[in-house]
């Protein structure tokens, strides 16, 4: 269709453009702020972020140990975007991880000599309804009864943790040990280092494989199938939802059921590619950090997937820069990073919009 | 001759528009000057420049003659500019005093000095007729008061050019008199009025000059009396414009529609709805007049399947439909087109395309649960676009970009496409330029002319006069009255609306 108005728009003026380049702005520039942060400890920025960079990009162990760190993040990030799709924000992706993580490895001790076909399959489906089960819970309170369900995921994430602490401490512990036995030999997901070599040493598995499948399967889920179209009308405005005949509060239960199964499917890579069993304290807020990685990424599948590659080099940057400077530092940029992306986008569009205003001025002069 | 307000040469950009360019607007000295132009012309962001929200990018504003600069508000408060505002700036909770004097407070000893502003107000008040109660709160008198009350909030801190922008949106045709009247005896104190509308039979009785705006330029500037509704329309648009709707005698089939003693009381406990009955019948369109808040949102909602009425029925074909969800009415062949479009009838941050099968998303033409048929989407939506020229022609733009006339074409697009053969209709044209309604005017009666049974509600009273076949008018929850054809008086009708009439009548009818 001939459209003039389209054509004459600058590049810039995309949502596509923006959305991309806003992030990336927002990143370069925290890394800037940072720079400020480790000339503060008495380091050279420079140095150490060539050191971070080599170490996590320049060698195959490196890449390898940023995958590793990278597929939770994706697991984690895309429970929140999906939630964040239907209007809601799912705070609870760490217990719902946490429970989904643990039902992987109670399935697979108990389900020892079952041939690896069926086993793989049958324990990502257990880790998806542990935390389907964990973010059912509080999207049914909220199309139920109206509970907010920001706090109810909070509360969850408390009562998961310390119900899986209690069932690693007490009832499926190995003794003396606060981890479950081993699952089944055939439950296991492959390492890269059985096929490529050059990754030798580092845990990164084909669970990334799913995580990726997983981001595929949500673009899918929300852009191109009605329940996504229902979805995201439900999110985006739910008395326009009422009025033509689509539920809320179905989609409500759906899309926090949904998130919890995805974050639910961390274990794949943990319990099923490294461990090989569930143990207390496996995840250090890989939930909280999906919020970030949810955000970085821009609720789109694919922006997750870049997010939490920055997100997973940083966590893994973070140990090897160790000797430079403070552990904490890491903790500072990551935090730093968050911040700048999620202020930076008023921000740069104001800028943006500036910068065409001065163009459109030239133009007509 | 001195002029109150020279705005000269005034540009106003927003990124990639520019929504003034190069105006020059001056306003006679006590004089009512009306601002007329279609929606997204201009005028409101001009005053909103005059008011010093917005800093003009070039030109320059004179105040009495003075060339001034408005940084704020409080500026342009300075210089003796009141601006009562479309959506009113008051605090509900607090009193009509505290409302008043609230930014301009007098004090004694640091302590708010209630009984000194107390005179000062009435003296105000009486002097212009404006009578408000100081002691209720906001929340609590109609809006035609609460008007009142900004107007007179802007004179009490002292302004002498007082700009009101769309003043009668929301009054009756009893109060917008009133208003008028007021006007005149604001200009007699030699207080200047710039009044911004698009309601030209308003701008014939109370303005002495118009200027008209037109995509961001001043399109013309005439003295009222030299000028016709009819030239103003032009201007304003740039071509010729039909003002009357052209309607043929209606050819009214079997009732389609029909509502019996249908009541509701909703969770406060409040009888919203008392024993309604109507029946609309195929190829006729009634109309339901009425001030907002008398019952007919529920109504509405109650039809559509929104809201469970506590009791009566609602037929459609003789097949009760009371209770039912939204999704089942729509499949007894029923159309929507809400009263709030960006509320409820568009999800805005969406594309039109996704905007044109809202509600239509579960027909198999548009796909299976798993897969929507983009292509049959696309279709839908380049076809609609082009029937019912959506600007821009773009089905990949979001919604939320649209114009009010463009977004309501939308969505009346969309439930036409329907094919229902009753289509309710909530204030179809509200804030909608007069090009836009002018179409979506044609395009009911089209509808109608086609068979459908109609039932519309508009607060805006040319429009219920000009498309009804029949009139009923709500006042209180109840049907006061219906009037078998459209050849009644507006201020009859007001009479009704407001409860002056028709009451008692219905009460002895209900025993």
């Amino acid at each position: 269709m001939a459209d003039p108005v389209k054509s004459r728009k600058h590049w810039l003026e995309h949502p596509a453009t923006q959305n991309f380049l806003i992030p990336i702005l927002a990143v370069i520039l925290s890394f800037g702020v940072g720079a400020i942060f480790i000339l503060i400890v008495g380091q050279n920025p420079f140095q150490v972020y060539s050191v971070l960079f080599s170490q996590t990009l320049g060698t195959s162990y490196g890449v390898g140990q940023l995958l590793f760190k990278t597929t939770p993040l994706i697991f984690a990030g895309l429970s929140v975007a999906i939630c964040f799709k239907a209007g809601l924000f799912n705070i609870g992706a760490e217990g719902q991880l946490q429970l989904g993580a643990f039902m992987t490895a109670l399935v697979g001790m108990y389900t020892v000599g079952v041939p690896a076909f069926l086993e793989i399959p049958l324990l990502i489906l257990a880790g998806m309804v542990g935390g389907g089960i964990w973010g059912f819970i509080p999207g049914y309170l909220k199309a139920k009864t109206g509970a907010h369900e920001v706090i109810n995921t909070i509360m969850l994430n408390f009562i998961a943790a310390a119900l899986v602490s209690f069932f690693v401490t007490n009832l499926f512990n190995v003794p003396a040990t606060v981890h479950t036995p081993d699952i089944a030999p055939t439950g296991r997901i492959p390492r890269f280092d059985t096929i490529f070599s050059s990754f030798s040493g580092s845990p990164v598995n084909f669970s990334i494989l799913i995580a990726v499948l997983a981001a595929f399967a949500v673009w899918y889920y929300v852009d191109k199938t009605r329940y996504g179209y229902e979805l995201r009308v439900a999110g985006l405005n739910s008395k326009a939802a009422e009025y033509s005949g689509i539920s809320v509060s179905k989609n409500i239960i759906l899309s926090m059921t949904i998130g919890g199964a995805i974050a639910g499917l961390v274990g794949t890579n943990y319990v099923m590619g490294y461990k090989y069993y569930f143990e207390e304290g496996f995840s250090t807020g890989t939930g909280f950090m999906g919020i970030a990685v949810a955000l970085l990424g821009n609720n789109n599948p694919f922006g997750v997937i870049l997010a939490a590659l920055l997100f997973g080099m940083l966590e893994y940057g973070g140990l090897v820069i160790n000797t430079m400077v403070p552990k904490e530092l890491v903790s500072i940029l990551q935090a730093i990073v968050i911040i700048f992306v999620i202020s930076s986008n008023k921000i740069f569009r104001k800028i943006v919009v500036n910068f065409l205003k001065k163009r459109t001025l030239r133009v007509n002069d | 001759m001195l002029y109150a307000v020279e705005l000269l040469n005034i540009t106003k950009r927003f990124a990639r528009t520019v929504a003034n360019d190069k105006v020059t607007l001056r306003v006679q000295s006590g004089s009512i000057h009306a601002l007329v132009g279609e929606n997204g012309a201009g005028k409101t962001t001009l005053m909103e420049t005059l008011y010093g929200l917005y800093q003009p990018d070039e030109g320059t504003i004179r105040i009495h003659e003075k060339e001034v600069s408005i940084r704020s508000p409080h500026d342009s408060i300075r210089h003796g500019i009141g601006m009562v505002h479309q959506h009113f700036m008051l605090v509900g909770p607090m009193t009509v005093l505290e409302n008043i004097i609230l930014g301009a407070e007098t004090t004694r000893y640091s302590l708010l000095d209630f009984k000194k502003t107390t005179a000062e107000i009435s003296e105000l008040a009486g002097r212009f007729s404006l009578t408000v109660p100081l002691s209720e709160k906001v929340e609590s008198i109609g809006v035609g008061v609460q008007q009142r009350v900004e107007i007179l909030k802007a004179i009490y801190r002292k302004a002498d050019i007082l700009v009101l922008d769309e003043p009668t949106a929301v009054l009756t045709p009893q109060e917008a008199t009133q208003l008028f009247r007021i006007l005149f005896e604001l200009k007699e104190e030699g207080k200047t009025i710039v009044l911004i509308t698009h309601k030209l039979s308003e701008v014939m009785a109370v303005s002495d000059h118009v200027s008209v705006m037109r995509k961001g330029k001043i399109a013309g500037e005439v003295e009222t009396s030299l000028t016709t509704p009819e030239q103003l329309a032009e201007m304003m648009v740039g071509r010729r414009i039909l003002l009357r709707v052209e309607k043929t005698e209606k050819k009214s089939g079997d009732p389609v529609l029909a509502v019996n003693k249908l009541s509701c009381i909703d969770k406060r406990g409040v009888n919203v709805l008392n024993n309604i009955s109507l029946e609309v019948s195929s190829g006729e369109i009634l109309g339901i007049a009425g001030v907002e808040g008398n019952g007919q949102s529920q109504l509405i909602e109650c039809i559509t399947g929104l809201l469970k009425p506590t009791s009566g029925s609602i037929t459609i074909d003789g097949m009760q439909i009371a209770g039912l969800s939204p999704k089942e009415v729509f499949a007894r062949g029923l159309a929507h087109v809400p009263e709030d479009r960006i509320k409820r009838g568009l999800v805005v941050e969406m594309d039109v395309a996704e905007n044109l099968i809202l509600g239509l998303h579960m027909q198999k033409e548009f796909g299976s649960r798993l897969s929507m048929n983009r292509k049959a989407i696309a279709q839908n939506a380049h076809l609609l676009i082009t029937k019912y020229d959506i600007r821009p022609m773009n089905p990949e733009a979001l919604a939320r970009g649209l114009s009010g006339g463009n977004q309501q074409k939308v969505i009346l697009a969309r439930e036409l496409s329907r094919n229902a053969q009753i289509i309710v209709a909530s204030q179809p044209t509200r804030g909608v330029d007069i090009g836009g309604i002018e179409f979506i005017h044609r395009t009911l009666v089209q509808a109608r002319d086609a068979g459908k049974a109609i039932l519309m509600i508009s607060a805006d009273l040319n429009e219920i006069l000009s498309l009804s076949d029949r009139i009923a008018v709500m006042y209180g929850g109840q049907i006061v009255k219906v009037f078998p054809d459209n050849k009644v008086k507006e201020s009859e009708l007001g009479l009704y609306m407001t409860g002056s009439r028709g009451n008692s009548a219905q009460r002895a009818s209900d025993g």
